[in-house]
């Protein structure tokens, strides 16, 4: 059987891919996402993969498009400037209903801002991030573990519900290596018949595309795409609830700042403070109930964030705006230390906010 | 009766939405005549542009993927990479491959990418309107080359056909013209020629075709196919540019 | 129990090899463990850090603010780091390249010369590896346990001629004294 091996999140990403089925990378070069492609130009081309520098990231999500359009597993990885460049191709992936995995090994920003950590692409990547209206499925990993669980996760959901998926790292969680046990080879074997192959003269085209010059057929269009994301968003919105059975102050934050929050949950149980942790897994769909429910309880909440506060909103939202929600933050690759978080909860205490 | 002429079987019955008198119908029925004579229409896969020819993937009736404004040779190149055994083939326009998708162009030049692309330069952005393109010709009058393209300012044309020939990498670069008969039979055989390329994975072909779009030059079909002789055809000179199996037959 | 760790140096002395060794060390043993290094174009060069902590428990935070045991491979993070290791805490100092003392007295303080150490074992890249020696004997929660194993984790077989002069190395520092 297989045992844990170290690994960094980057490596651990490019690895589960593979053990998913996916034999198609491509991508451009960028801090701090590196380490993936070059896993990836080292294994591809023994085990019968294409593994392909683009020249732009532009280029790698258009060939991923390409790829995806024939019905296999295909990904791209980048960080946030790369990203952005990327978003035309996410639009027409999601208009045209293929599935792909895009990783997003977050930095600052914006413009070329930093290559220190950040999670500041948060409305981009939950809010469409490209033109139109869609939505990616988006997953953000907290540990190297989670890393290699999640890409094969992304990968399922995606080939599930016909979209793309999206994995929210941020630079410490690329970097860092932890233990982490790969998961086993498992080839997720959904239908495509809308993939294009070659009609083998047997059957109509298959035409992959997302224009639609009639209104209403692109109307049409959205509206079932929107019944697909209502279902989404009531059977795949995940999250961590730690601590939270008492708790009076509900810290909610994702990735490497849950991680940071989580040392300030514990800090505050020994000072006597009834604190907890919701981590949102999924940040699309976001975990809109286990916040509402929340909202019942405790007497406020914190957002913690390494942006300038994005997913406060959401929060804010979700809760119905009922509780006082505060915001911990840090930016520029600046990360918040326990000491702050603990600091924030003790303020809301004292009822400033 | 002896049939003399027929829809290739490689095009479907949709009715195509071009304007009178442009040569993209042409260049359609000269594709699909190419995947027909090398019998591949059922592994074939086209990549549409965005441009006059956004809805080709109605038109050829093999499986179809539409791209986004330039990015063909991108999705081509994916496409090519999952499905080796498979035709891949671009149909774009000046626009979509000399300006916005150059970049795309070039590197799957570069790489010899094994596909094939039909470009089709009518020196105009047909779809929105008639505005300037890269390879509009120097003095040319377009919406947003009002006076004539002035060099000065809007730079000049880019010859496509002489610059990817340049280049190491591709098998096959030829700029044929759709004005006469003559200069059509040629383009058929070159764009037979491009497929075979492919399918004998010897590389990147490209097939510049001369194009022309009365509506947006302002001319009857007529005059439209005579522009292209006294203007379009000196400054893009018809010819191979590139055969590299040929060159290197010669040699040995 | 958690240890946090904070080894710095200039980029170029094994700083996160060093980190890298000790979380394989980690790994064999069972714990929990979690290394995190400073990236980016600073690590060609300039400062280069990295963060191992080593846990009974899961690790929460992977970044070391408040190291229990600090590494000071050069002066610059002597200065940028005594005051960030909790009272009660270890600083193992390169003497060869730091000249100055450590000012806290709140704080274990050792110093070993590592770089000349490692300079007359004919192995000048391995200042890192004689201060790791030098913390096993110092710190017996992390002890001397499983160097050979954790070692040929960390050198790949490429470099598996490396091997016994790390173990040297390591033999060095531990077996240093003033």
């Amino acid at each position: 059987m297989s045992e844990k091996v170290l690994m960094k999140g980057n490596e651990a990403i490019a690895e589960a891919a593979i053990r998913a089925g996916c034999r198609h990378y491509f991508g451009y070069p960028i801090t701090p996402q590196t380490e993936l492609a070059a896993y990836m130009a080292k294994r591809m081309p023994k085990i019968g993969g294409c593994f392909l520098q683009a020249e732009s990231e532009v280029a790698a999500i258009n060939m991923v498009y390409g790829v995806s359009s024939t019905g296999k597993r295909v990904m791209t990885s980048s960080s946030s400037p790369g990203v952005s460049l990327k978003q035309e191709g996410i639009s027409y992936i999601a208009g045209a209903d293929l599935p792909a995995l895009i990783v997003n090994v977050q930095r600052g920003g914006p413009g070329l801002g930093g290559i220190q950590p950040s999670q500041s692409d948060y409305f981009q990547a939950t809010k469409g991030g490209g033109h139109g209206d869609y939505h990616l499925i988006v997953l953000t990993p907290a540990s190297v573990q989670e890393m290699a669980d999640m890409t094969a996760l992304a990968f399922d959901l995606a080939d599930k519900y016909r979209m793309p998926s999206m994995l929210l790292a941020d630079g410490t969680m690329g970097q860092m290596m932890e233990p982490v046990l790969l998961p086993e080879e498992h080839i997720n074997a959904v239908e495509k018949p809308w993939a294009v192959t070659g009609t083998g003269m047997k059957r109509e085209h298959n035409i992959i595309n997302s224009l639609y010059l009639v209104p209403e057929e692109l109307e049409k269009k959205n509206i079932e795409r929107f019944e697909r994301y209502k279902l989404i968003e009531e059977t795949e919105a995940r999250y961590e609830a730690f601590m939270m059975e008492d708790a009076e102050y509900c810290i909610v934050a994702f990735g490497i700042a849950a991680r940071i929050s989580k040392n300030a949950v514990v800090a505050l149980r020994q000072m006597g403070i009834k604190a907890g942790l919701i981590r949102p897994i999924t940040v699309w769909p976001f975990p809109k109930k286990a916040i509402a429910d929340a909202a019942d309880k405790v007497k406020a909440f914190v957002s913690v964030e390494l942006s300038m506060g994005q997913m406060i909103e959401d929060i804010k939202l979700a809760s119905g705006c009922r509780k006082p929600v505060a915001l911990c933050n840090r930016v520029g690759g600046m990360i918040p230390s326990p000491e702050e978080v603990i600091e924030c909860v003790k303020n809301m205490q004292g009822g400033n906010n | 009766m002896a049939v003399v002429f027929e829809k290739p079987k490689s095009l479907t019955d949709a009715e195509l939405h071009y304007c009178p008198g442009c040569t993209h119908g042409i260049i359609h029925r000269l594709v699909a005549e190419a995947i027909d004579a090398l019998g591949v229409e059922g592994k074939t896969i086209g990549v549409a542009p965005v441009g006059c020819a956004v809805m080709a993937y109605n038109y050829f009736s093999c499986d179809m993927v539409e791209a986004a404004h330039g990015r063909a040779p991108a999705v081509a190149t994916g496409l090519k990479r999952s499905l080796p055994e498979n035709v891949i083939f671009t149909y774009q326009g000046d626009g979509d491959l000399a300006s916005i998708g150059m970049a795309e162009t070039v590197h799957a030049a570069t790489r010899n990418e094994n596909i094939t692309v039909i470009f089709v330069n009518n020196a105009i952005y047909g779809m929105t309107g008639g505005q300037m393109a890269p390879t509009s010709l120097p003095g040319q009058v377009t919406q947003t080359s009002p006076y004539g393209r002035d060099i000065a300012t809007a730079g000049y044309p880019v010859r496509v056909s002489e610059m990817l020939s340049m280049l190491d990498g591709p098998e096959y670069i030829a700029r044929v013209a759709v004005n006469n008969v003559k200069n059509v039979r040629n383009a058929k055989k070159c764009i037979e020629k491009a497929f075979r390329n492919q399918i004998e994975n010897k590389g990147f072909s490209l097939i510049e075709v001369v194009s022309s779009c009365p509506t947006n030059w302002g001319m009857t079909p007529g005059k439209a196919l005579e522009w292209i002789e006294e203007n379009m055809i000196p400054y893009y000179p018809l010819g191979v540019y590139k055969d590299r199996s040929a060159k290197e037959e010669e040699k040995a | 129990m958690t240890t946090q760790i904070l080894i710095a140096g200039f980029g170029g002395q094994g700083v996160l090899f060093a980190g890298k060794f000790l979380a394989y060390k980690a790994l064999i043993e069972g714990k929990q463990l979690s290394w995190l290094p400073s990236y980016g174009p600073e690590m060609r060069g300039g400062t280069a850090n990295c963060s191992v902590i080593i846990s009974d428990d899961p690790v929460g935070s992977p970044i070391v603010s408040k190291p229990d045991i600090l590494m000071a491979m050069n002066l610059p993070s002597l200065d940028k780091y005594e005051d960030a290791v909790v009272p009660g805490g270890t600083v193992f100092v390169d003497s060869t390249l730091i000249e100055r003392k450590v000012k806290r007295t709140d704080i274990n303080v050792v110093y070993i010369p590592s770089t000349k150490l490692a300079k007359d074992l004919n192995a000048p890249t391995l200042a890192n590896m004689v201060m790791v020696g030098k913390l096993f004997k110092e710190c017996k929660e992390i002890g001397m346990d499983n160097v050979e194993q954790a070692l040929h984790k960390v050198i790949s077989a490429r470099k598996a001629n490396l091997f016994d002069v790390n173990l040297s190395a390591i033999q060095c520092g531990f077996n240093y004294s003033e």
